[in-house]
């Protein structure tokens, strides 16, 4: 399956001998420009006109690829995948592959973010390319050196052969004379068969500087003349400053301002240490500005809600649900709920921004910088160009550094203070005042015939600052002839926002555990019931049908497999599978009785994402997954009292820990297929595997996170090993 | 204000701080020794660890006035060239993602091994249970401490 590709001059941009020698190749997707790159009479590489580039990489004389990663590394393993892959194409020694973080360059680089499990399936084409155009040029360079046909030549780990003459030359001994090729009209990329990088797992190429402690991330970031400052928001949301007192937080040493804009009181000093503590003095009298929520209020909103005739929006509507539910030999309703959570990564939020009159700088973790610049050049009222912004690798991300929230506030408190400055939050200061997981609520229902079969299937959603919850073109839409999906959003003064697998982080519990329990109501197994669907969605498909049905199915059999489902006498299976971010997972959870009470073994996992990139990296995202997913369905939960949180820090905000994760065993499906993201789809399915698997074990059946605190689960720590 | 001098990995640094400082910020903020990881500030995720005598501490919730002339190591001084047996457990295993906590995992991981290096497998999950990783790398945390363990006469 060789495929060749027509690349015209939009696609690449014209290479230039870069200042010390060597090719340098930069590449570009977006058609609205037309690109040039040009050599300046130094050599140094400059350009000209609107230039988009998406990446380059560059070959020294000495045989060094220098490859820029531009996305946000929060631990996705992006900075170690996506040179793989132009590596690949070029046919270079990995060994002599150097990785660097590109900064924020909107005309060099197209989706410069991290979220949605997108950069893979979105860069993959154009990185195979960027690695297959440099290696042609290479191979040109060589034919023309030794005066032979290109069709002649081989290339293999960072090598041009002639394998007549037995002739060879390295990438970095034709670097120069290759930056004078004309850049090739068509490049043939490899036949997957022929992969050497792609499906091997290469260790993280920041390994070394993370386990000796480098300064890699924006909390280690630190400029000479640098401000420190932390800033006191509102202790509950809907609330607004009424007075600031600052004198006694002014007379501390190492204070040098504290500054009152919007609904902050930052205070700016020598030390992290000197500016938390002259913090704690602030007198700061707040007074009502919105609504003042309760976790209680919202519990009481959801259900009149979920009754409610009025307000709802429909997600989809196939057939006549009602005439289906009023015929049905048998109904199931339940409801599932979850709660407030804070992404809590492990790197609270910083940003460092210097905001001087001929320009803005600004460094730190965001997995968006285009949209941090945007936001701070409004702000400012500064053009978008006078802004730099520094990517450092992220201590996690988990979708909280997709708000701009903490770098826009940086950049205010510079402009104010006319100084660098740092801004850090504490872990408290995220738990009170950061963004959340909203809380939602789903009411599903079931029809089924005399059959067992499903007739008709319903689900409202309803959630604080949840525009859609339902996601509704996934599984079971397009099985069950007649449905209903509808959702209602609650607005609400506290800050939401996406959290990795937004909203199927909560809804694939929700709807793979009710599934579970209709299959086993109309004496099904989970696994054969869901089957039954998927095949009656391919012959006869209910409106559109948003996922690969070979593909889930292929999933659920390859778990299925693996995990001896159905044939373990002496534990309780729990199924689940689930379709998110172009990826497909399935999962069994395995839970044991032991002493009586259960004890969770093991969890299988299936996962389709295509061609994997990289063997260690895949395992790593689909573990860490599966382990993020179970530690926030076990224990995480953010409540409020009178607007403010509950959970203020570890010691009551419950993280997972080593003793309660179980044995995690991840299988791929080779299918060929271009790759898809893996950063966000095994999470969303642990949840219902565990949920299912407890109540086979138990007979006791989880409706709401965190598991640990439902009644269900009173006395047992599932996750704890015994 | 005071001043102190502190032993940190084999050297003397001196530091001009209030006596309340946690060691944390000390070693970040004053002496540049930013591998050791702020996470929550009260003893819980473990991102901060260092030695303190051999024995593994949070920094965060040691104040400077209480370090004296109890030597202290820090990341940066656990190996001179990184590779120290739990860090080339931990590069041989690839543990890190995101990476933030791992100097902290590695400094509780060798304080451990130190103690009792052969430990079982509940007493690796014992000892690294303090250490928070959000990303859940804790598979390969305790394979890592078990091959690190495994490499040691």
């Amino acid at each position: 399956m060789s495929t060749l590709l027509k690349t015209n001059r939009r696609d690449f941009i014209k290479i230039a001998a870069t200042a010390g020698g060597g090719l340098f190749l930069g590449f570009q997707l977006s058609d609205s420009f037309a690109s040039v790159l040009s050599v300046s009479s130094d050599g140094i590489v400059e350009t000209a006109g609107e230039i988009s580039f998406n990446n380059y990489l560059s070959i020294s004389p000495d045989g060094i690829v220098t490859i820029f990663s531009p996305n946000p590394e929060l631990g996705q393993n992006i900075k170690t995948s996506f040179p793989m892959i132009v590596a690949e194409e070029l046919d270079a020694d990995w060994t002599k592959v150097k990785v660097k973080q590109a900064n924020l360059d909107a005309k060099k680089y197209e989706r410069q973010l991290t979220g949605g499990s997108g950069a893979i399936p979105h860069s993959w084409e154009r990185l195979r390319k960027a690695g297959a155009t440099a290696r042609q040029m290479l191979v040109e360079a060589a034919a023309k050196r030794w005066n032979v046909s290109v069709s002649t030549l081989t290339t293999d780990t960072g090598v041009v052969w002639h394998k007549e003459s037995g002739r060879k030359l390295s990438y970095g001994e034709l670097a120069t004379e290759a930056s004078t090729v004309p850049i090739p009209t068509e490049v043939k990329l490899k036949d997957i068969k022929d992969f050497k990088i792609i499906g091997t797992a290469l260790p993280n190429v920041d390994n070394n500087d993370m386990i000796t402690g480098k300064p890699l991330y924006g909390l280690d970031f630190y400029r000479e003349g640098m401000l420190f400052a932390m800033i006191q928001r509102p202790t509950s949301f809907g609330m607004k400053i009424k007075s600031v007192d600052a004198a006694a937080a002014k007379a501390m040493p190492g204070i040098s301002d504290v500054v009152t804009f919007k609904n902050n009181v930052a205070v700016v000093g020598k030390s992290t240490w000197q500016v938390e503590k002259a913090r704690k003095l602030l007198k700061i009298e707040y007074e009502v500005e919105g609504a003042i929520e309760n976790t209680t209020d919202h519990d009481r909103l959801f259900k009149e809600l979920l009754d409610s005739k009025e307000g709802a929006t429909v997600r989809r509507k196939d057939g006549d649900v009602d005439a289906a539910f009023a015929s049905a030999a048998k109904v199931i309703t339940k409801e599932y709920q979850c709660p407030f959570l804070s992404h809590a990564p492990m790197e609270p939020m910083n940003f460092f921004a210097h905001v001087r009159p001929d320009g803005v700088e600004l460094v730190g973790p965001s997995q968006t910088p285009e949209a941090a610049r945007t936001e701070t050049a409004k702000l400012l009222g500064v053009a978008p160009e006078t802004i730099t912004l520094e990517l450092t690798r992220l201590g996690g991300g988990f979708g909280r550094r997709l708000k701009v929230d903490y770098v826009v506030e940086a950049a205010e408190l510079s402009s104010l203070i006319k100084a660098p400055v740092k801004v850090i939050w504490t872990r408290e200061d995220d738990l009170t005042g950061g963004s959340y997981r909203p809380a939602v609520r789903y009411r599903f229902g079931a029809a089924l015939d005399a059959n067992g079969s499903l007739t008709g299937y319903k689900l409202r959603g309803v959630g604080i600052n949840v525009a859609n919850s339902t996601r509704e073109d996934n599984f079971p839409s397009g099985a069950v002839d007649n449905l209903l999906i509808d959702s209602i959003e609650h607005k609400s003064p506290i800050t939401t926002g996406a959290w990795r697998a937004p909203i199927t982080n909560f809804l694939a519990f929700a709807e793979q555990a009710f599934l579970d329990e209709v299959a086993l109501a109309s004496n099904q197994d989970p696994i054969q019931f869901r089957l039954a669907l998927l095949e009656k969605a391919k012959k006869s498909p209910v409106g559109a049908i948003k996922y690969d049905i070979d593909r889930t199915k292929a999933v659920i059999e390859l778990v299925a497999e693996k995990s001896g489902w159905g044939k373990k006498k002496n534990l309780a299976q729990g199924f689940s599978v689930y379709f998110s971010h172009r990826s497909y997972v399935a999962q069994v959870a395995e839970v044991e009785m032991k002493n009586g009470k259960p004890s969770l073994q093991k969890i299988y996992a299936a996962a389709d994402c295509g061609i994997v990139i990289n063997k260690s990296g895949a395992n790593q995202q689909v573990t860490g997954g599966i382990v993020d997913g179970l530690g926030h369905a076990l224990y995480g939960q953010l409540t409020f009292k009178d607007g403010a949180t509950e959970q203020k820090n570890f010691n009551n905000y419950r993280l997972i820990r080593m003793k309660e994760v179980p044995e995690v065993e991840v299988h791929f499906v080779n299918n060929g297929i271009d790759p898809t993201g893996l950063g966000e789809p095994a999470l969303p399915p642990t949840g219902g595997a565990v949920a299912n698997a407890y109540f086979k074990a138990t007979g006791k059946r989880l409706y709401s996170q965190p598991f640990s605190k439902q009644e269900e689960m009173k006395g047992v720590n599932l996750g704890e090993k015994m | 204000m005071a001043h102190y001098n502190l032993q940190i990995n084999g050297k003397s640094y001196e530091a001009d701080v209030d006596a309340d400082t946690p060691l944390l910020w000390v070693l970040r903020d004053n002496l540049s020794l930013v591998g050791t990881k702020y996470g929550c500030g009260i003893g819980q995720c473990g991102a901060c660890t260092v030695h303190l005598n051999g024995i593994a501490v949070r920094s965060c919730s040691l104040v400077v006035a209480a370090v004296g002339t109890k030597s202290v190591t820090t990341i940066e001084g656990l190996s001179v060239n990184g590779d120290h047996p739990v860090q080339a457990a931990w590069a041989e295993i690839d543990v890190p993602q995101c990476g933030y906590c791992q100097t902290g995992q590695i400094m509780t991981a060798s304080a451990l091994l130190s103690k009792n290096p052969k430990p079982t497998s509940e007493q690796i999950d014992t000892a690294m249970n303090g250490n928070i990783c959000r990303c859940g790398t804790y598979h390969r945390i305790h394979e890592a401490v078990a091959l690190a363990s495994s490499k040691l006469k």
